[in-house]
Order: C-alpha cells, then structure tokens, then sequence
C-alpha cells in the first residue's frame, strides 16, 4: 500500500498515499472537509454527511470521511449542492438539537450562512437531564447522535455494552437496557462516552453542578454514599422471601 | 458551559497502567479529567478511577493542617484516633520538630533496628528516593520496604533468579501482537481495566487467543479460547504439567534453550511427576483441557504471559511464578515483541518505588545492600562516611510490624500506606501498632493506621506537586502540580527534606547527606546519577511522552522490550519445582477458600477511594459465592453472612455469582467495616516474605440484618 | 412482572441459543408470541441466551415496530395508512376502532384491545386493509368491529391478470400451490436442468436473458451473481428480499402465498450457481400468511430432497431459513436487511464493501428480490433467447404491476415489457372509477414519483420511463382521480418516511422530519411563503446526501410533485 494515488480536488493537484480517505487525502493537501461525527479514534460511519463531496461521475454526494479516494478523481468540495446540503443539514440540527454546547458545530453554521431558525414550528428532541449516578450526567437534548458513546462502549473501547438506541428515525435516543438507570445497567463508569461526547450532552457531574452556580465547597457536601448505603439497609431488611 | 482556566497533562494515580490524564481546572477545582487520544499508554481511554476518582482532593475529611495527639501514647496502649478533637493543630515547625525530637530520641537510644519506615508506591519516585535515603543515611537502617512486598515480591524474586531482573518485560500495548497469551491469577478488567481493553482488542480485533488460568471465572473468561478454573495454589502442578506436555511432545525451542539457558537437563528431569492426571487431580482442571492449553502456548508464533498477584500472594508463591518462568523458557516466548513475562503491576508507582530503593534488600536501582561495593559507591552518594551505611539486609513490611517490641522497631513512619488495611491477619497488626513507641503518619487522611500516629504530617496529593511515576511497562512518566497543596498541606519530598535536616542538625552529622533540592527534578538526576537505568532521564525528556527503562544514556530512545539480546544474568535458568499445597487447606471446619482482592471502584485501604464518590458506586463490602454453594448454605443474594477464619471474624453481604468457583469465595480488602484481612492468613512465602493473600480458609454462615447494621453503626465517627 | 413464567422461553431459546446473536430477531418473536409484547425479565433472558448485550437486545426491540416494550391489548389491529388504502377510507376506519378502544372499559390493564396505524400493509387492491392479529382483512369497512375483532372478515385472495402468465402461470387459482401440484405443472425441471450444466453455464444464461431486479434497482442479476461467484471464500449466501414494503407493492405477497416453489426452485438455482451453502428468505413481519405458505413449502421441499444434503443426488448441498421482519421498511435495503438477519438494528451498511463480496456475516451474498428469483426457473428452463421473445432489448421478459387506488380493477398483473400505460390502466385494470377521470398516479410507490395525463402513453420499460422521469421501481402504481388532494398523498408520503427513517445518517434522520412538518402545514393550507424553499433544500439534501435508498428516495415523489403540480405547494 505504499503506492501513491493522484487525484483532483477544487482544481488542486493532489497525491496521497493508497487507501487513504477522501478527507485524509484533502486535508494533508491542506484542503479543509468539516466533520462533525467523525472521530480519529472511533470508527467512521459516514452518519452526518457534513463531509459530503462531489466525486465527477457518482450520482450522489460522497461523504469524505469513509469514501476511499481513487487515482483520478476529480472532487469537489464547495460546489453548490456540496454547500446545500451541509447548510441544510446544519440548519437541520440547529432546529433538532441544543447546540449551545456545540461551539465548533455553530461556528460551521456561520461558516455556511445557515440560519438557526430556518424551521418554523419544527420539533426539537428535549428530552429532560437523566442525573442518575454520581458520575456524569445525560443531557440528551445536547444529543446530536453522532454514535461516538455507543461505540467508545463497545467495541472501539470499552466492550461494555451499556448504551444502545431506544426509538429510530427522528425519535431515536441513546439508552440503556429498558432505560434502566446507569448504576443498575453494565456501565463501568469509564467515561469513554463522555471523553468523545462533542456536544456536552455527556458531563462529568462535577462540571455540571459547578455550571449551575454550586460552589466547588458546596459541591463537595452533596456525597450521597451514606444515604445511600441506609437506603439499601431499609430495602434489603424487611426481605425474608 | 465552562471554558476553564487550563488543562493540566499528568499521570493517573491509581494502579500502574499510568495513563495519562488531562486536568481541567478553575478556581482550583478539579472538574474534569480527559486523556489525550494519542496518548501511547491509553489511546485517551480511562477506566472510572482514572476519569472521576479524584474528588478525594477536596474531601471535607482531608487533613491539611499538621497534628499532634492530644494524649500521650504509651506502647502497648496506643489508641485509635479517628475524631479530630483528639488532635491538636500544630505549625509545621512544632509538627516537625516533635516528630525529628522523638525520632532523634529513639535512634539514640536503640539505634539503627529500632527504626522502620514504609515508603509508598503511591507517592512518586522522588518521595520515595528520598525516603529512603533518609531512613539510610540518617537512620543507617534497611528496614525500609513498601507495599511491593504484599503483591509481587515473589515475582521479583523469581524472575530475579531466573533472569536477574525484575520488571515486565514487554510492553503491555504489546498484547495485539500475540498470538496466544495466558492469563492467570489477573483479573485486569477490574485491576487493569486499559490493559483488559488492550486483551480484549487483541482477541476481537487481532485474533489473538487467549488462556485464562484462574480459580474465579473472571470477565475475560468471556473472551477466552480456553479456560482453566484452577483450585487455588494449584498454579504449580499446572503450569509444570503444561511444560510436561510441551516436553512430551516435543513442542519446545531446543535452540532458545541452547542458545540461552542453563539447568535444562534437570528441569526436565523434574517434569516427569508432573503428569497432566497429576495436574488434574490437584487443580481440578480437566487434564485434556491442560494438554490444549500447552499445545496452544508452544505452538504460537508469540505467545506472552502475563499476570498479577494471583500468582505471587502464596506460600509458594516464588514457585508459581518460576513454573510460568520455566514455561516461557522452555518455548522460548520471550525477549521478542509479543511475547515475554509480564507482571502486571498494582500501584501506579511500584514498579518506581522499588527502582528507587523503597526495599529492605537493595539500594535504589536494585543493588544489593549486603554487597561492599554498593554501599560504598551510595557512601559517597550521600557524604557518608566509608562503613556507615548499614550492610544488613533489612526487614520486610510483615517482619517490621512482626519485629516490634521492646529491643526491636520501635519508631515506625508511615508515608500514604495503610498497613491496618492491607496487612494480613489485621487483629495481628493491630496488637504490633499498638506496641509501638512512636509512628508518624504521613497521609491525605487519618486512615486505620494514620489513627494510630503521634503526629500526623499532612501531605500534598498527587495533583499538588511535581514529580515522576514509572508505570507497570516500565515508563517514566511526569506527574504535574496542576493546583496548590491543599490548606497548609506540603509535597512529601519537601517534607522528608525539611524533617531530615532537622534530624541531621539533631545528630550533629558533619556532613549533611544533601536536602537543598529546588525541584524534584534535582532528586531524579541525583538517582539517575548511580543508577543506570535512570541516566538518560531527564524531565526535559519526558515532558510529553514518557521513556520506558532502561534509559542508559541522554540520548537512549527506551526500551520498549527486554531482553531481546542477552538475560541480566546471562543465561536464564530453569528451576526445578515441587508441589507445595497452601499454608491452609480446607477441611470441616474451614470449608471455603478465602480470595481477597479488589474491585474497580475501590482502591485498597480504601483511604483514597471511599472519600470519593466513587464510594456511592460501591458502598459496601460484598462477599462473591458461587450459587451451588449459596443454595446448600442457604443464602441468597444480598443477604447477610458471617465469615469466620481461624484469625478473625466479619459480616458482610453475599453476592451470589458464577464469577466465583465451588469452593471459593472472594472479599475485596478496601472495607474497613468487613476488613477482609481480618481473615488472611500471615503465613509467607519462605523467600520472598510474601503473605497468602489468595488462600486463606474460612467458614460461612448465614448471619441477621442486626449483626450487619451493628457492624455498620460502629463506624468511628468522621469517618465515611 | 416477577410472576411472569419464564420456563416457554426458555425452553423455546435451548433451540436457538446455539446460533447466537442471528437468532434474535426469531427469540423476539417468540417472547411476543409468549407474552403479547416482551416483558424485561424476557428480554434480559434471551440476552443471555443468545450472549447478545442487553443494551443491543432493547435496541432492537425499540428498532422494530411490531415488538412492544410495553404491554398491549389482547388483541392488536393494524390499520393500513397507505394512499390507496386511505382514499378506501381508511381513516375513518381507524377513528371508529379507535372509538370503541376508548369505550372500553378502562382499568383493565392491559387493554384488551390495542389499534395502530401501520404503513403499508401490501394489501391495496383489497383496500382499505387492516392486520387482526397479524391476520389480514380487506374492504374492512365493510364489517362490523366487533366482527374483526372476532376475526371474521374478507379473507383477501389474490387478484390477478394481464395479458400473459409466465410469472403468475400458477398463481390466482384461489390456493397455495403445493409441492405435488408443482411438480405435476412441470415444477423443479428447472432445477433438474441446471444441475446438468456447470454453475458458471448457468450464470451466462441469466445474463444472456437480461434479467435485471425487480426490486426497484434494476440491477443486471447475471452480473451480481457473476460477481458472488468470483468473490474469494468458501462460504457464501443467498439471500431473497421479501421485505416487501414499498407502499402500495404486494406482487411478492402474490407470488408467495400462491406459487411459493417457484421462489425456492429460484433460489436454489442461484445457490448452485454462486457456490452458496444456505439460503435465507426474509419476509416482513407483517407478511404472515406469506411466511406460513414459505415455511410449508420449504419444509415440503426438504422433505422431498430439493433442499439438504446431495440434493436430488447431486453432491450440492444446499438449505433454507425462513426468516420475519418485525415492521421495518428500511430492512427491504439489502444491507439493513443483512443486519436484521444478523439480530441488529436495520440500519443500512456503508456501500463499498457490496454484498457481492462483503454481504451476510460478512461473506460474500447474492441478494435478489422475489420476483427476480421467480424468473429464474422460467430462463433456465426454456433458454435465455426464448425468454426474450417477451418484451424489450433492454427490458426483456415480462413485468408484473401492482395498480391500486381509483381503478376499477386492482390487482396484480402480468404484462410483457412495453405495453403503454394506458392499456394496463384502461383495458386491464379497468381505467379510473366510473364517473372520474385520471388525475395522477404515483409510479415506484412512496418513493417513487407523479405521473400526469401527459404520462398515459409512455411504454413501460425501464428505458421509456427513465426517459419520461418516471421509476419503475418495483412496479407499483396507484392512481388518482381528479377529486383527490395530491397533497393529502404527499402528506401520507412524508409521514411514511418520517415514520420508515432508521435516523442513522443525519439528512434522513432528520430531513423526513422537517418534510414531514411542512407537509403538514401545506396539507392543511397553512402554507409559509419559504416552505417551498425549505422543502427544496431538504428534499435535495435528502437526495444527495444520504446514505442510503430509503433517505435517498424519501422526497422523489414529492419533488416531483413540486415540479409536476407547483401550484400545490404554493400559499394561496
């Protein structure tokens, strides 16, 4: 594989090694491909097509992070069906997601003139914080399923398994087994998810109530292990069966 | 959404992994911990600990003000004091001057043996340097050792007489470039969790196989291509049987053997009793199951072992780990990337804390100290007089507490362990703290031990000062000083530094042994001076990736496997073996072997981890039974037990789990409340002086919820 | 839930757990056979059984629209919300169901009666059509609830015609045909012939014959099979798409429930052929007397030696799985579908790798469309070149169209390539219901595209449509009179998409989303001055950017609405 191909992109010449993708090849070239679910250490999935490019020859557009890029192609990357879609797809997001979290993402909705508010009336996912254990908390209105947790838990890290999907299409949302709370699931609270979160719809929770105005003091007087350790008393002793 | 004021990168403190962190802070509040994503340890992956179990920093509980006991202690009747109404705050300069006082009282009046100290595998390499060239400069002692000895001591002992060196000899990230590899007496998904991900990465993505060795049915049993439930302290007829078939059916390297080792034609010779039905018969393990696992190890490509306290926490524990010396031996599956003799480490410092010198036998860099030449060459280290340096080998952490009485150890100094915790047979422990004339604790928190202490000098954590640890694969890594030390909380090394000048001024020494250092770098270069894997260190190297020792010289790259070329002893050589069975065996009474070890959310004593909110993850000490045996007892999940040893006695809750085999049950040892070495047993290996953690047994029966919440309620106030 | 008895399934699992995460989907059904919907403990312990991570386990269930997390009526109906089934009043069927859902007596938990809109439930030309139980019923609105409930109701029997019955020679007589009726109409000669000729032989007469699919792609089959052939690894697949979902299609639900050998005799052809071991047949969920008739016939055919080992002495080894979907249009996509087969979530595969070389588990896989397979015996038994006497160069052979909606007679029909529209419309189907005219009809199902009374003589072949914009898509077209509101189907279209997208890439995902809601503000007249902008881009991202045929596909026919009936989707 150490052959090296030749291809076009915006009129540029441009060589890169073999097997490399579209995005590997534009970028050591200098050429500039937003991503936004695309993660160096998670397997790409192609799932938010902001990367899209126009290849000379294939009917659709070809999202650069997993196209292989082939000698002779001709790309791309800012041809108006390119700039329409991922303006569209930003704008979507924006009518779908908080994204006030999301400052590279709302910096690209600058970059491609999108407007925030292009969707009157549309629905947005808001579903309420999940703050079900000491360690992080799950904001899934900041969910912009870019799949990273999901994955990082399974097999591109952790080999956990505590998330997977509930719903599909528009209503899918990150869960766990029967939406069980996180303690009660297989989770091991490595925070693999919430090192690859981009949105902050993961965080850790001492950041969390440190955002809500609690002080570090404060924060340190919510440890909740002897309460909890007098719950469980209560719920195991009147348990003859 | 908080911008933070800076990012600090450092090293994970908890096991020997060493994974890089980066600290998030504002207004010296720790909020967040990532890791960088193309960090060569851990790829930005972190395990619970390693990415939220720092909070113990800013615990209401820390001390941070130096303090003396408010009541005189008299040996023999020193209390437990957990209250801080029974502590007086002090300045450091009455805290240290009462401790250099007493300290200097009691050397002058017992001398060298009545001196003792606990280095700590927690604390950095320099801490630990410098520890012990107090208690050796200073004190002239070698009664100087740390936790190393309650984990791998008998690891060290036997790859030091089979090959002369002591460490993990590959890389762990080495792992997916097996082709085989055993695992046993490991259960790194809980202990190792980034190692465990590195295994479990290898056999579903590299197509590695792996053998499981062990007699609990751990989670990488799930991604085992052979498992092996052993008995406990069956790992030699086992391993040994193994090699039998290697031999039998001629699986092994002859030219490996020739080219590299001695002692084969006897080694052999001793094979012959340990036929797989022997094998079979001792361990349980089908002996067709045995045959494959040997067949599978000689005929990869590579093949690694690798291992943890399984293995060396017995009474034989120096044979288990030479029967797997003798394997790789015998195939010849070491000195080449993905292959090798692997440790896996605890701490995240052991393996620097025993390069430093924190052991009763040798200098810092493993020299000898009962050897004239060494203990000249750190005379002249350390401005000693020529004969001043004690040359007797010193005691081991068991043989300290075990050594205290009058004409023995009298002054004990504890820096960050917790020997009330981990120390086995704890009512044993407790009788020989007590016995002490003087203990200075030197700790975040008043832990079981702490409690004990005369003064209690409040140190800096690991995120409040600079430093180095050296991890598992044998990698110096920084450790930075990411905010201030706590209230009036100080770095050990500056503490260490300022107590030995105060003793040495005490001595009237002419020569001070040197204590001006201006930063921990100084303390590293000073080691690195007299100890040649550390020449080439230099933090200005290690500011972004660390080096793996040894690192001879400035410009040496690491040395990301050993032994490739030649064994430090020249030929490695082959030991003959006997089946020895454990200490205790179970019989009526004692039906159960005993296991004890640790869980993912807990860190030993628990000092650290249980003044974490990790703590709400896994609150209470829960004992493992496997279901058949629940069922015959009458116990079901959740519900109380009592477990009796011939040493003690605690109630905890079971937790009914085919994780654990007929026969065994497993306590982790971080509950203070259910200590479960109140049961092990201090029996020890003979050579290494490590105790058998792994097999002590024990009798189980149903207990009430009053006996448990009696236990629960008698918590010392304050702590928890 | 801690007195659910857990012993069925698990006696059911100890069959299943052998195979692993594959059997999922199957261990689902059988716990919602079990219980009525799958209860946590169950769920949990098919987890176990199969060593399938309890998160993926609900991950599927939430994935599929026939497996209920949560408990349900006693009896559950479908009520089919497809165009055609909507202008049969389907609608107002539901809201009378729904009336006496809500009239029952409540506290009851769980309800004994659950009723759901579904999509399209491949019934058309018995419209309006509902699911009792998974039993179907056509023209429900012609009985009494309290009858559909008891199950009783027009049982739907095929409608079939056209001008030739090449494909259909067997279907329409009002029965399954079975294993010794086939046998006796010349059944499995085919078979018999091609296992005298070499596989590669076999290969060149289904390209000599022009077969494309009939799934919608229009794929050339002699070439996926060449390229299955030629794929390096010893285990290989076939796979028959009897995901059939494109609203308003029922031509394979025809083809199943009548004639169900001539699909096996099909595959086992093409199993020869590429060097597969194993077929699998997966059929929607909602397609339960299709799965009943194929699980008869492929146990019949075992039975007779057709399928196993050294069939009919050969020293081929072939054999058949059945597999149900469980309500989800996007699994008829090839690579979702593999998925789903695998126990996964239907999410569709990034394309490269093909299936031809990386398809089920990852091997190489043939994956054909029923009525692909269904012309395979027929090539191979009298020749390629006689095959072509029918048709065009390019489209050769014969076409079966579905036709629902305002016609006279809807049905199934079988015609050579390159009859004009308005002969199947007119002189078969019967033209548009007496008293109105042609309005539109949608060619290819939702995503498909409008035909207009300019459209009526346009032949139907693959190339005369393309060149008049039009898909053929799997050959669905349902037609509109002049009195129906296009924007009512767009509507209908939109929500369908909406309700299909398996929210794996984001214009998909969320693009049939936003369409959806401006549907809704068109269809009901409140219209914004920009939506037909914002309809544009997100129909045109949708398009060109998604990844994969559904999202793709998702806003082709209201596109072409747009372009074909502008004044529709302007304010007034």
């Amino acid at each position: 594989m150490d052959e090296s191909i030749r291809m076009t992109i915006d009129q540029q010449n441009v060589q890169a090694a073999a097997g490399s993708t579209i995005l590997q090849a534009a970028r050591q070239a200098g050429i500039e491909i937003p991503t936004i679910c695309y993660h160096d250490h998670c397997t790409a999935n192609g799932l938010c097509r902001i990367c899209v490019v126009e290849v000379e020859g294939v009917r659709t557009l070809q999202p650069a992070c997993v196209v292989q890029a082939r000698d002779g192609m001709i790309i791309h990357t800012r041809s108006e069906r390119v700039i329409r879609s991922r303006r569209t797809i930003l704008e979507m997001l924006a009518s779908s997601v908080d994204l006030s979290e999301s400052p590279e993402i709302l910096t690209m909705l600058t970059q491609y003139h999108s407007d925030a508010f292009r969707f009157p009336d549309a629905e947005a996912r808001h579903p309420a914080v999940i703050d079900d254990n000491p360690m992080y908390i799950r904001d899934y209105a900041k969910c912009i399923l870019c799949w990273r947790c999901v994955q990082v838990c399974a097999e591109d890290a952790q080999f956990t398994y505590a998330i997977n999907f509930s719903g599909r299409g528009f209503e899918t949302q990150i869960s766990t087994f029967y939406e069980i709370p996180m303690p009660e699931s297989t989770c091991v609270f490595c925070g693999q998810c919430v090192g690859v979160c981009p949105t902050g719809a993961l965080k850790p929770k001492r950041e969390w109530l440190l955002e809500m105005g609690y002080s570090p003091d404060e924060i340190m007087s919510l440890t909740r292990s002897q309460r909890q350790r007098r719950k469980r008393r209560e719920e195991n002793s009147p348990n003859p069966s | 959404m908080l911008k933070g004021e800076k990012v600090v990168p450092t090293t994970c403190p908890y096991c020997g992994v060493g994974c890089n962190l980066e600290l998030h802070v504002q207004d010296d509040f720790i909020y967040k911990v990532t890791s960088p994503f193309d960090s060569v340890v851990n790829h930005g992956n972190l395990c619970v600990k390693g990415r939220f179990g720092y909070d113990f920093i800013y615990h209401k509980e820390r001390v941070t003000v130096p303090l003396i006991r408010k009541q005189p202690q008299k040996p023999g009747q020193r209390t437990q004091a957990f209250d801080r109404s029974e502590w007086r705050e002090v300045n450091w300069d009455e805290a240290l001057d009462y401790t250099a006082d007493r300290l200097t009282e009691i050397y002058q009046r017992d001398g060298s043996k009545a001196m003792a100290v606990y280095c700590c595998a927690k604390a950095t390499n320099e801490d630990n340097y410098l520890l012990q060239k107090f208690f050796r400069a200073v004190f002239r002692t070698n009664h100087v050792d740390h936790c190393t000895r309650l984990c791998h001591a008998a690891s060290v002992v036997a790859l030091q007489m089979a090959i002369g060196s002591a460490a993990m000899s590959n890389t762990a990230a080495e792992v997916k470039d097996c082709d085989v590899f055993i695992l046993t007496g490991s259960n790194p998904t809980e202990n190792h969790p980034i190692i465990a991900l590195q295994m479990k990465a290898a056999v579903q993505k590299h197509g590695a196989k792996l053998i499981v060795v062990d007699p609990r049915r751990i989670e990488m049993v799930n991604y085992a291509s052979l498992y092996l439930p052993i008995r406990p302290g069956s790992d030699v007829p086992v391993f040994s049987a193994m090699a039998h078939v290697i031999l039998k059916e001629n699986l092994y390297n002859r030219q490996f053997i020739e080219a590299r080792t001695e002692n084969f034609d006897a080694f052999a010779a001793s094979l012959e009793k340990f036929t797989p039905e022997f094998a079979e018969q001792v361990s349980g393990v089908d002996r067709q199951l045995i045959i494959e696992a040997a067949r599978m190890y000689a005929a990869a490509r590579n093949a690694a072992i690798f291992w943890a306290l399984g293995i060396p926490e017995s009474t034989h524990g120096t044979a288990n780990a030479l029967s797997l010396i003798n394997l790789a031996l015998l195939t010849g599956h070491v000195g080449r990337k993905g292959t090798g003799l692997n440790p896996l480490r605890g701490q995240n410092n052991v393996q620097g804390a025993s390069d430093s010198g924190a052991m009763p036998w040798h200098y810092p860099g493993y020299q000898a100290v009962d050897n004239e030449e060494n203990a000249r060459r750190w005379e002249q280290a350390w401005h000693i007089e020529p004969g001043g340096l004690n040359r007797q080998r010193g005691l081991t952490t068991t043989e300290i507490l075990a050594a205290v009485h009058p004409g023995g150890v009298r002054a004990l100094y504890i820096m960050g362990e917790n020997p009330m915790m981990s120390e086995p047979n704890l009512n044993h422990t407790r009788k020989k703290m007590q016995e002490l004339e003087f203990l200075v604790a030197q700790d975040l928190f008043i832990n079981e031990s702490g409690a004990f202490a005369d003064v209690f000098l409040p140190a800096a954590s690991w995120a409040e000062k600079e430093g180095t640890f050296t991890n598992t694969d044998r990698r110096v890594q920084r450790v930075r000083k990411v905010i201030p030390p706590r209230g009036q909380s100080r770095p050990d090394w500056e503490i260490i530094c300022d107590l030995a000048k105060r003793v040495e001024s005490r001595l009237n020494r002419p020569r001070s042994a040197y204590w001006d250092y201006r930063h921990p770098s100084e303390i590293l270069e000073e080691m690195g001076r007299y100890v040649p894997d550390y020449a080439g260190i230099r933090y200005e190297r290690i500011e972004k990736v660390g080096l793996q020792t040894p690192v001879p010289t400035l410009d040496h790259p690491g040395t990301p496997y050993l032994y490739s070329e030649r064994f430090p002893r020249g030929r490695a050589k082959f030991h003959t073996l006997e089946y020895i069975p454990n200490a205790e065996m179970p019989d009526e009474e004692y039906p159960f072997v005993l296991s004890t070890g640790r869980v993912l959310e807990h860190w030993h004593g628990g000092t650290l981890t249980r003044h974490s909110w990790m703590d709400d993850l896994f609150p209470e000490a829960l004992m493992d039974i496997h279901p058949a045996d629940a069922a015959r007892l009458g116990i079901m999940d959740g519900s109380p037990v009592r477990v009796t040893s011939r040493r003690g006695s605690i109630v905890l809750r079971a937790k009914v789990t085919t994780k654990t085999n007929i026969g065994v049950v497993f306590i982790p040892f971080h509950f203070r409340e259910a200590a479960a070495n109140l049961l092990t047993t201090d029996a020890l290996d003979p050579q290494a002086k490590i105790p058998e953690y792994k097999a002590a047994v024990v009798r189980v029966t149903p207990a009430s919820e009053e006996e448990l919440t009696a236990i629960l309620e008698s918590q010392p106030r304050g702590r928890y | 839930m801690s007195d659910l008895d857990l012993s069925p399934l698990l006696q059911r699992l100890e069959g299943l757990h052998q195979q692993g995460r594959t059997a999922l989907l199957p261990a689902l059904h059988e716990a919602q056979s079990l219980y009525g919907y799958i209860p946590q403990p169950a769920a949990e312990a098919i987890g176990r059984a199969l060593n399938v991570p309890l998160a993926d386990v609900y991950g599927v269930i939430e994935f599929y629209s026939l497996f209920y997390s949560q408990p349900v009526g006693k009896t559950v109906i479908h009520v089919c919300n497809d165009p055609a089934c909507a202008l049969a009043g389907s609608e107002t069927l539901f809201k009378q169901i729904r009336f006496q859902q809500e009239a029952a007596p409540t506290g009851s938990s769980p309800p004994s009666l659950t009723v759901e809109m579904a999509p399209c439930l491949g019934l058309c030309e018995h419209a309006p059509a509902i699911l009792v139980q998974g039993q179907p019923f056509g023209r429900a609105n012609r009985q009494t609830w309290q009858d559909l409930v008891n199950g009783k109701g027009e049982r739907p029997s095929s409608l079939v015609g056209g001008t030739v019955a090449i494909l259909t020679a067997n279907c329409g007589l009002g029965h399954t045909v079975e294993l010794s009726e086939y046998l006796d109409l010349g059944g499995y000669q085919a078979l018999r012939k091609a296992f005298q000729t070499q596989p590669r032989q076999i290969i060149e007469e289904i390209k000599n014959a022009g077969l494309v699919g009939r799934g919608g792609a229009a794929f050339p089959t002699g070439l996926k099979w060449e390229a299955a052939a030629n794929a390096p690894g010893a285990v290989k697949y076939v796979v028959c798409n009897a995901d059939e979902a494109e609203p308003g299609t029922f031509k394979d639900r025809v083809l199943m429930e009548d004639d169900p050998h001539s699909i096996l005799e099909g595959i086992i052809i093409a199993g020869y052929a590429v060097g597969a071991q194993k077929g699998y047949i997966y059929i929607r969920g909602e397609y339960l007397r299709s799965y009943e008739a194929m699980k008869k016939a492929v146990d019949d055919a075992r039975e007779a030696g057709f399928l196993g080992n050294n069939i009919l002495d050969t020293d081929f080894d072939f054999d058949i799985e059945i597999r149900r979907g469980a309500g989800a249009y996007i699994c008829g996509e090839e690579t979702a579908l593999f998925e789903s087969i695998e126990g996964k979530r239907g999410f569709p595969r990034l394309k490269p790798p093909f299936p031809t070389t990386h398809g089920l588990f990852g091997k190489p896989t043939v994956i054909n469309n029923v009525e692909t397979l269904a012309n395979v015996p027929v090539i191979i038994r009298k020749g390629a070149a006689h095959y072509r006497r029918l048709g065009t160069e390019k489209s050769p052979g014969s076409k079966l169209f579905c036709i629902s909606g305002d016609v006279v007679r809807p049905g199934l029909y079988e015609v050579p390539f390159g009859i004009p529209f308005h002969h199947l419309l007119y002189d078969l189907a019967g033209g548009v219901r007496p008293g109105h005219h042609f309005q539109a009809a949608l060619f290819g199902g939702a995503a498909g595209a409008f035909a207009t009374p300019d459209h009526l003589n346009v032949r139907l072949t693959f190339e005369d449509l393309k060149e008049a914009g039009l898909p053929l898509g799997s050959g669905v077209i349902t037609v509109f009179d002049e009195t129906r509101d296009l924007r009512d189907v767009c509507l209908r279209l939109a929500r369908f998409f909406a309700e299909e997208s398996c929210g794996k890439c984001y214009p998909c995902q969320m693009g049939t989303q936003r369409q959806f809601e401006i549907m809704e503000r068109i269809a009901s007249g409140k219209v914004y001055q920009e939506d037909w902008e914002r309809l544009q881009d997100v129909g045109w991202t949708m398009t060109d950017s998604s990844l994969c045929g559904l999202g793709q596909t998702a806003a082709s026919a209201i596109l072409s609405a747009m372009k074909r009936f502008p004044h529709l989707f302007q304010p007034a």
